[in-house]
């Protein structure tokens, strides 16, 4: 006796939804994989060692990875929603925030069009609503 | 035999920690945040549990890209508090329970659960948190740690069903290990917040206190709600939650609430905070 499969579920249709969120790169496969080398990058700032050389010399450190022209510049930038774009995740380079003795508030507003006062501002009053920002296509 | 006695789910946000290793916890900030742990800080004094099962995520700190286990449980003797680009927090070392551990994860296995072992690492803020909002600031934390790790970050994460799932197989497990523990379960993260592009800063009370709600009923419904629920109505990180439904999984059908505690906010987080012990049926 084998029990009835479960209908698989529908990878596509799945993904596809993860794209509707405005403001939003949700952290899928497609997007790993094209950050690899990104996340790896600032996984390697988790040691003080590693965390000096970069600050000696940022571009030199970077060259030894072997990431994109456009997400060297973005790092040295620390043009956050780029590196998001690019595949990069906020865990990962939460380990740039701290390099850079950032708070990870601070380091979050620089990604909205607020500046950190007027982020923190928000937050203390009850934070982003989610009214009209839940959906791209639908609108609500 | 072991008996599982409560669950706890509580929010892990790292600048709680923050709080507690700077003696910031009774200032205005964070005064409303702690004051709702008080209840549960002399709760635990007077349970002594004598394991922790704690789920939680790892930001990035033990786990890297190379390897992104689903489920991993920690079968270690001790675990040290990961260095997250500030130094390690000054924290107790944390005690694992190697054998009702590993005698999880081997149930866990013959249960269909293909779990990953993890003998060695180092636990981060998700995990180190969530203690010290429990026992405050002791010497040595007061009971051992079995981690549960749950790959909350690489997409597609586990659906809330399976969470459900695994917390019913754990309770399973833990109901056949011989010793007799005093053992709680505790789900961490959440509850409604974005870390990441122009939409961060998201919460949503009205939406994470509905959760609670469900989690505090007989229903099951929340194991089915799906990742883009959690996603559009509560941020990015706030799919966290999905570790709480292990927590509730594992107490079966009934429940009896004793505590609960929601403020926001605390840096980019909403603030959960809820204690539940099994209710007979």
């Amino acid at each position: 006796m084998t029990e009835a499969a479960k209908p698989a579920a529908d990878i596509h249709a799945y993904l596809a939804e993860l794209e509707d969120i405005p403001g939003t790169r949700v952290y899928t496969a497609a997007r790993a994989r094209k950050g690899y080398h990104i996340n790896q990058f600032a996984m390697s700032l988790m040691k003080g060692d590693n965390r000096e050389r970069f600050k000696a010399d940022e571009r030199a450190y970077l060259d030894e990875w072997p990431i994109s022209e456009e997400a060297k510049e973005a790092l040295l930038k620390r043009d956050y929603n780029t590196l998001l774009d690019l595949g990069g995740n906020v865990y990962f380079l939460s380990k740039l925030f701290s390099t850079d003795g950032l708070s990870f508030a601070e380091a979050v507003s620089t990604m909205t069009d607020m500046t950190f006062p007027e982020y923190r501002d928000m937050m203390l009053k009850g934070g982003r609503s989610p009214i009209g920002n839940r959906s791209i296509k639908g609108g609500y | 035999m072991a008996r599982l006695t409560a669950g706890v789910g509580s929010s892990h946000v790292p600048l709680l920690g923050v709080a507690v290793d700077q003696g910031k916890t009774r200032d205005d900030y964070f005064g409303p945040i702690f004051a709702g742990y008080d209840w549960t800080r002399e709760w635990e004094k007077a349970e002594k549990p004598d394991v922790v099962i704690l789920v939680y995520n790892d930001h990035a700190s033990a786990f890297d890209m190379k390897i992104v286990p689903t489920f991993a449980i920690g079968c270690g003797e001790h675990y040290k508090s990961a260095d997250e680009g500030w130094g390690p927090r000054k924290v107790p070392d944390v005690e694992g329970h190697a054998d009702l551990a590993w005698h999880i994860a081997q149930s866990l296995i013959l249960d269909d659960f293909d779990m990953t072992i993890i003998n060695e690492m180092d636990v981060d803020h998700g995990l180190t948190v969530p203690l010290s909002m429990m026992f405050g600031t002791p010497e040595k934390w007061p009971c051992k740690v079995v981690p549960v790790a749950v790959n909350v970050v690489t997409y597609p994460v586990p659906s809330g069903n399976r969470c459900w799932a695994l917390g019913e197989a754990i309770a399973r497990a833990v109901a056949s290990f011989p010793e007799d523990l005093n053992v709680q379960i505790w789900g961490t993260g959440g509850m409604s917040h974005q870390l990441q592009g122009p939409r961060a800063g998201l919460l949503n009370r009205e939406w994470d206190n509905k959760f609670l709600d469900m989690l505090e009923s007989d229903s099951d419904a929340a194991r089915w709600i799906p990742h883009i629920e959690y996603l559009r109505e509560t941020g990015s990180e706030g799919i966290e939650m999905v570790m709480w439904l292990i927590m509730r999984g594992a107490l079966g059908k009934k429940v009896k609430t004793l505590h609960r505690h929601y403020h926001i906010p605390c840096s980019n987080t909403a603030i959960g905070h809820i204690v539940l012990e099994p209710a007979p049926a």
